[in-house]
């Protein structure tokens, strides 16, 4: 039985590029749940632009599998959100329409680059949102902005109309203002599809119960290395006292290749998105302009006009890294770090259940704060492993510094998704 | 001066569907871009999913040609901007091909087997394809049509062991033959096969030709620039090595203009396909009867010359057309299929499916009856041929025989004619007379073209020794 959402709010934080006002929703688990979509997830007949001018007015055709999902879960698809360009920015800043602001401090920046999703939600405009995690675009505004966000295991939901960023790091995931709400819109978009050829088949999710009393939980010391905000180290530990109240076992360990881990991730990402960006030529969709110039000019004025400052950093500084004679610097020594990685993750599983921490070195950052992209990819020093690794993490409320929220971070082994969100709940709830 | 060719052999499989997804690849009599979906036309957020038939088809090819099969191998995107490639990437594979090594064995010069070793064989997807409105270089726009965006192609590498066009093409009609027996390609699809050539004369730099789409274009491009680079030698020009450009049209190479062609394609492997892991696979495939043995099958079961059966297995189509109307009658049915049919379908430019079986099939009756000769039944065939070629229903045979009077005649009824040949070619009679070997077979043609064929000329020539002799 189909019904009409009717959304009337307004959006002071500028979470959303489009809003639906009228949204159709049907039966099911998430029945007139009013739900936010990250703008890079494909959604027929809604403008979907990746927060960049080069996708103004595509409307794509096709539903992306998430948005499949979602809609036969009975959901009520109340606006597209907004989003670092191509979801390349650790503040929702790099975006053709405007920065989003943290409802928490409308001074600051949400995180990135599902800030726009964090937003909505934190906000309370919607009680769940999906975004996307490349290297920590779920958890970083879940952190910056107080609620819940899961990156879940490579290969568990399908990339099926997720618009690439980074191919081989990236997964779509659910925010919410609390874990269950996140569980509930998890269990909704997990699962094998066939569109999708790194798509796995996996057992379901289970039912969510709080559980975390027996848990071995790792601490690796480079969590709390260099550059992590003091006080925000001092809230994430008092957390990881909370846990072990709860009666799980902490066991202090070493990630020794986190030292590689940002230059992988970078090295890869900005590899794949050079590849990834290059359809952006304005023939088939896009704004082009009337020009009889040769279509190479035509392509480079497009690509120049039509892509923001980050992005085209992104992609010469990709392209270079994979072009002939610099590849076996960079790109394959990228990928040998992130075996590496992976390696370490794999020999830690083996004694821990799963490895505990801020998810962000430090609080949201003040509008405008940082222009030096360099500085602001070191912020992601502690989210990209586990997109690096394809493990799942999440992050969930933790306490506040400097007045704003903090976010701990739960890492989990491949496809242990539940027991994750079972410590978080218990974590939550404040019972085991 | 010595010739050495390597080719590149890019085919399309005729799976029914594209290789990444499930778009139909007959196209063909379809109007522009009615075969498309998100995936191949590559917009944003789509993914590819391998079709296995395609690999499968490819794991065929790689069997039959004897090629090595790794455990692992994967695809590469190989990046570059064009308007025919809807991501800006084509799915190929790099240094991780589906197949290594293998052969070809293909008729030497001289006699006997040559055998042309491969490189390798990958998978990789077709890109779209440009159709310009307007002329030459300032057209007023182009079009483009994704119908072939996505359709799955082998590309076959040999090593550069082939020492003429000549060879070329006999390696190209092997390789043909072989792709067909193989049910995994369709020859009568336009542009499903495109060659790209390197050539070079031994000890100077070598030279690639792209964009040759014929079997008839490879031999005439490559001796162009065979041609080309041996005047350049003999005129102590220096040959640089460079891609050039086959003008079909014109039958030329033309030099690619160099900054077009210095891509780096930025190979990387495609993080969205899982790697093949496929060798095990290969076990199970079954192969058919393959041209070279059914080459040998045609001269021990049907008892023909080594040169006509490799002409009538060198195309799946005719070697089926030969079985279905041979029985009983192969010395009868080998020479007039490889010899008189073919050269009459070349002609016309007639693919061998379209000729009617029965009808065939009952003129080598009436020839092996003896009911006509065969320049008459050469005649009938073309009558036949045409008919068809017009869209008309054939005649049969022995109604076309009946209707234009040329059923064979005894000899002795055409005595007459010989005589009053005889008469009017003194000169040539003399010339018999005095042992000139060539004038009785003027005089036998003399008396063939009076009475239009239809006496044995074997006849004629016993009874024109008769009439001479009184």
């Amino acid at each position: 039985m189909g019904s009409t959402f009717t959304f009337d709010h307004d959006d002071p934080n500028n979470a959303f590029i489009t809003i639906c006002r009228q949204a159709d929703y049907g039966d099911g688990p998430l029945s007139g749940i009013p739900v936010a979509v990250k703008d890079n997830i494909s959604t027929a007949g809604i403008e979907t632009t990746c927060g960049s001018k080069i996708l103004k007015g595509y409307i794509p055709p096709y539903d992306g599998h998430a948005i499949t999902l979602l809609r036969s879960a009975g959901a009520a698809i109340i606006g597209k959100t907004n989003m670092d360009e191509f979801g390349m920015g650790t503040t929702t800043e790099n975006s053709a329409y405007g920065p989003t602001r943290n409802p928490a401090d409308p001074t600051r920046a949400p995180g990135g680059s599902s800030g726009g999703s964090a937003a909505a939600v934190a906000s309370g405009l919607v009680r769940m949102a999906l975004g996307t995690d490349t290297g920590g675009s779920i958890r970083c505004p879940a952190s910056f902005c107080g609620i819940v966000g899961l990156k879940p295991s490579y290969g568990r939901v399908s990339r099926y109309g997720l618009i690439a960023y980074a191919n081989s790091l990236e997964q779509i995931g659910p925010l919410a203002q609390n874990v269950r709400d996140c569980a509930l819109l998890y269990s909704v978009i997990a699962g094998y599809d066939p569109r999708d050829g790194t798509s796995l088949e996996l057992p379901p999710p289970a039912p969510l119960k709080p559980e975390i009393a027996g848990k071995r939980i790792g601490v690796p010391t480079e969590f709390f290395g260099e550059g992590v905000d003091l006080d925000v180290a001092s809230v994430v530990r008092s957390g990881i006292s909370r846990l072990e109240d709860l009666g799980a076992e902490i066991i202090p360990c070493s990630m020794p290749s986190m030292r590689y881990a940002l230059a992988a991730y970078y090295v890869t990402s900005m590899s794949e998105a050079s590849s990834n960006l290059g359809r952006y030529d304005g023939v088939r969709y896009g704004t082009a302009p009337d020009s009889f110039r040769s279509w190479h000019d035509a392509y480079s004025q497009i690509r120049k006009s039509g892509f923001g400052e980050e992005v085209r950093r992104r992609i010469l500084l990709g392209s270079f890294a994979l072009s002939a004679g610099y590849q076996g610097k960079y790109y394959a020594k990228a990928q040998a770090a992130r075996r590496m990685v992976r390696d370490d993750f794999a020999r830690l599983f083996r004694t821990v259940d799963m490895l505990a921490g801020p998810t962000m070195p430090c609080v949201a950052f003040r509008l405008g704060e940082t222009s030096d992209p360099l500085s602001m990819y070191l912020a992601d020093i502690l989210t990209v492993p586990a997109n690096l690794a394809g493990v799942p993490a999440l992050s969930v409320p933790c306490g506040t510094a400097h007045n704003l929220p903090v976010g701990l971070q739960l890492i989990g082994k491949h496809y242990a998704e539940d027991e994750i969100l079972s410590a978080a709940l218990a974590f939550e709830e404040g019972s085991a | 001066m010595t010739v050495i060719i390597g080719l590149e052999i890019h085919c399309q499989l005729n799976t029914k569907t594209k290789l990444f997804c499930g778009c139909s690849t007959d196209y063909r009599d379809d109007g522009p871009n009615t075969h498309v979906c998100p995936v191949c036309l590559g917009l944003p957020g789509t993914l590819p999913v391998t079709n296995k038939q395609a690999v499968i088809y490819a794991l065929r090819v790689a069997k039959a040609l004897h090629c090595e099969v790794p455990a692992f191998s994967e695809f590469a995107r190989k990046n570059y901007f064009y308007p025919d490639l809807p991501k800006a990437f084509q799915i190929t594979q790099y240094d991780k091909p589906l197949a290594l090594g293998g052969y070809i064995e293909i008729e030497a010069e001289g006699g006997g087997e040559k055998r042309i070793e491969l490189t390798r064989i990958h998978m990789e997807e077709d890109p779209g394809r440009l159709v310009h409105k307007g002329s030459g270089d300032r057209g007023r726009y182009t079009l483009v049509d994704y119908n072939r965006s996505g359709v799955p192609l082998i590309e076959i590498v040999t090593e550069p062991q082939l020492s003429s066009p000549k060879e070329a093409r006999r390696f190209l009609n092997k390789l043909r033959a072989t792709l067909e027996y193989l049910g995994i390609y369709d020859s009568e699809r336009e542009g499903s096969l495109r060659v790209d050539a390197n050539i070079s004369i031994k000890g100077y730099e070598r030279v690639e030709v792209k964009n040759i789409t014929s079997y008839k274009g490879v031999e005439k491009a490559l001796t162009f620039e065979i041609t080309r680079q041996k005047g350049m030698i003999r005129r102590n020009a220096q040959i640089v090595r460079e891609t050039r450009h086959y003008q079909e049209a014109r039958g030329v190479t033309t030099s690619a203009r160099s900054k077009e062609m210095e891509h780096d394609y930025r190979y990387f492997p495609e993080p969205d396909l899982a790697p093949l892991e496929v060798s095990s696979w290969v076990e199970e495939i079954a192969l058919p009867e393959l041209p070279d043995a059914r080459r040998d099958r045609f001269m021990q079961q049907y008892g023909i010359s080594q040169n006509h059966a490799r002409t009538l297995t060198g195309d799946l189509k005719l070697a089926e057309f030969f079985e279905e109307v041979t029985s009983g009658m192969p010395e009868i049915a080998a020479p007039w299929t490889a010899d008189i049919l073919l050269g009459e379908l070349n002609y016309r430019d007639m693919p061998v499916t379209k000729v009617p079986n029965l009808h065939y099939r009952a003129l080598l009756e009436e020839v092996k009856k003896g009911s006509v000769t065969d320049t008459s039944a050469v005649e009938v065939l073309r009558l036949i041929l045409n008919q068809v070629m017009e869209g008309q229903a054939p005649e049969m045979p022995g109604v076309i025989i009946a209707r234009l009077g040329l059923s064979k005649e005894e000899g002795e009824s055409f005595v007459e004619v010989v005589a009053s040949v005889l008469k009017e070619n003194e000169a040539a009679v003399a010339d018999h007379r005095s042992g000139k070997a060539g004038a009785i077979n003027f005089l036998v043609g003399q008396v063939m073209k009076a009475t239009r064929g239809r006496a044995d000329p074997k006849e004629i020539a016993r009874i024109i020794g008769d009439l001479l002799k009184d």
